[in-house]
């Protein structure tokens, strides 16, 4: 006996579902550099953003440390990679370490601290996240300091690499687009990301992710009516780890380089809690929304500006205003307009609309 | 006479310098109704906190079949077969009356950790929930999320909680307080008909004298924490001690 979805749940799913293809196809569609740096990031940020949800939408938990467990993974990937040289027993390997590294860290985490209020948690999270910052930095022989590493990735991934050939020996060519090496990652990080995204989901829609959800909601009852809730919240938050981790791995094939920047800063953990605010927390589906709006604005916001500036040349003030060194200005109140129309995030508020019972 | 399912020995609490619950010792068995009365701040509540777990004891002992709950979790002793109602409305508001039920079908059977299948796939577990409904009339409201219920219905959803978690040991508290002369009689039905498996062993905080008259086999007083009088309802309604405590003018030195 399921329940009817509300008209706003089904556009929601509809748009999820044309995000999905959009990224499935992105290399066809989008064919320049950068659309495809930009798909592969979204791709990376939906399971970044949807594993955080996991803690804090649905078991409300608040972690200042996923960026933590995402380098982790990143390093993981990145050293093994240079030390090993390229190859898919130093991607395994990396993987494997910066997982295991996670869990270690996250069971230590969960633990120690889960028993105490939500706030000290946070701010323990924090503390241990502001430690890997610090040793990332420190341990420079191994993570390149502040410059990070540069590393080759596995050779079925280079640009030079033909997929497929014709007769003569060329690389083929499907809609106009060479089946390289390039081709190859993105459809390994896409792969990746909606392997980690459909056992996420999975996770949501079982029993277990029926008592997080009863955590969140009434902590005090879920206990009293027979779970364990700190050990639902240490499991969540190592899956959540786990899964981030491994993100991070991927990316770092993807990016040939790992450093402070794109694997480990508190950038990124804002990052990270915009999207899950704009897209709605407590559905993966919010991680989708937000994950994409936000990684757009990054990228394109600021064309978008400069041609609009160049556009209104000879109004006054407007040019001056739409300037694209403001880009994050308008971010800002792009973000406040979100949150005073969308409080419960876009995914969040819009599915609520045209509401059955 | 059975031998006692629950048992509380010295059971204490201190907040501070206050005493809320001073040794209390009392032995509850399988079969039995037992009322808990006194005026409000005698330490119903904080007694009932302390058998099932939401306080720790500064000393005493909990058991339950000889077992001795007294430092574990809620949790735990949930799954020893200690269940409890709360005076304060206490549920799931997010989730549907549903899926409140299942929650607690669900850790009864053991199924909270479950990862691979959807919980849509779990029939055994909807099936039950929706039988506790229907004990409980709440079926038409299946699928209201229970913030949204009207406080009488919610009172009926704090027990039918209770009840999906099958527990040896009930515990009511206050069930029916607030609630509409017309839902009262669906709560206390239930009990009525928990009472008649001499299994079960119930314990109900109540006011009314009424409720306390048709369903209760023993009656214990508690006053400033500590334990007044102990044993039959008649005997304990006519004696002097709980006319005055309820009248306000038991001193200190009764305490």
């Amino acid at each position: 006996m399921a329940k009817q979805d509300t008209t706003g749940a089904r556009a929601v799913k509809i748009a999820v579902f044309l995000i999905a293809a959009l990224l499935l196809f992105a290399p066809f569609l989008f064919q320049d550099v950068r659309a495809l740096e930009v798909a592969a990031r979204i791709c990376i940020f939906i399971v970044l953003v949807a594993s955080y949800d996991l803690l804090i939408g649905y078991t409300g938990i608040v972690s200042f440390a996923h960026t933590m467990f995402f380098g982790f993974g990143s390093y993981g990937a990145a050293i093994a990679l240079k030390q090993m040289g390229p190859g898919w027993d130093a991607v395994a390997l990396g993987a494997l370490a910066g997982a295991a590294v996670s869990l270690v860290v996250a069971v230590a985490i969960g633990l120690v601290s889960l028993r105490v209020k939500a706030i000290f948690f946070a701010m323990i999270t924090l503390a241990a996240a502001s430690v890997a910052l610090v040793l990332a930095s420190q341990l420079s022989h191994l993570t390149g300091g502040e410059d990070g590493i540069t590393y080759r990735a596995p050779d079925l991934f280079k640009p030079a690499t033909k997929l497929l050939t014709d007769a003569d020996g060329k690389v083929v060519e499907w809609f106009g687009v060479k089946l390289n090496g390039k081709i190859a990652a993105y459809y390994f990080v896409f792969t990746s990301a909606l392997i980690l995204f459909a056992v996420m989901f999975r996770l949501t829609v079982s029993p277990l992710g029926t008592v997080l959800v009863a955590i969140r909601e009434n902590e005090a009852r879920a206990e009293a009516i027979g779970y364990r809730v700190v050990a639902y919240r240490t499991f969540v938050f190592c899956a959540s780890a786990l899964v981030a981790s491994l993100a991070g791995s991927v990316y770092a094939v993807w990016l040939k380089y790992t450093g402070p920047d794109t694997a480990l800063s508190f950038a990124i953990m804002i990052d990270i809690l915009l999207m899950v605010v704009i897209g709605g927390m407590g559905t993966m589906w919010g991680a989708v929304v937000g994950a994409v709006l936000m990684v757009m604005a990054q990228y394109y916001l600021r064309d978008l500006m400069g041609a609009a500036s160049e556009a209104l040349a000879g109004v006054p003030l407007l040019p001056d205003l739409l300037n694209p060194d403001r880009w994050l200005f308008w971010l800002g109140i792009i973000f406040i307009l979100l949150v005073y129309f969308f409080p419960k995030g876009i995914v969040g508020t819009i599915m609520q609309k045209g509401a059955r019972t | 006479m059975t031998t006692p399912s629950l048992e509380t020995r010295d059971l204490t609490i201190r907040f501070g310098g206050h005493v809320a619950v001073n040794r209390v010792s009392a032995a509850f068995r399988p079969g039995e109704l037992t009322a808990i009365v006194g005026p409000n701040g005698a330490g119903k509540t904080t007694y009932f906190n302390l058998i099932s777990g939401q306080l720790a004891a500064s000393s005493g002992q909990v058991l339950k079949d000889g077992t001795d709950l007294t430092g574990m979790a809620p949790s735990t002793r949930a799954r020893h077969g200690i269940g409890r109602a709360f005076q304060l409305t206490n549920l799931f508001p997010a989730l549907s009356v549903l899926e409140n039920i299942r929650l607690a079908v669900q850790a009864r059977a053991g199924e909270g950790w479950r990862i691979l299948r959807p919980v849509g796939r779990f029939g055994h577990l909807t099936e039950a929930a929706e039988r506790f409904l229907e004990a409980t009339r709440l079926t038409h409201l299946a699928h209201q999320p229970a913030a949204a219920l009207p406080h009488g219905d919610q009172r009926k959803l704090e027990v039918a909680l209770l009840m999906a978690m099958e527990p040896d040991i009930y515990m009511f508290d206050e069930p029916t307080a607030g609630m509409s002369l017309d839902h009262a009689p669906d709560v206390l039905d239930l009990i009525a008909t928990i009472k008649t498996d001499p299994a079960k062993t119930v314990l109900l905080v109540e006011h009314k004298m009424d409720v306390i008259r048709a369903l209760a086999d023993r009656i214990i007083v508690l006053h400033n924490g500590e334990l007044l009088a102990d044993g039959p309802p008649a005997e304990i309604m006519d004696s002097q001690v709980v006319r005055d405590v309820y009248l306000g003018t038991a001193t200190e030195e009764t305490a």
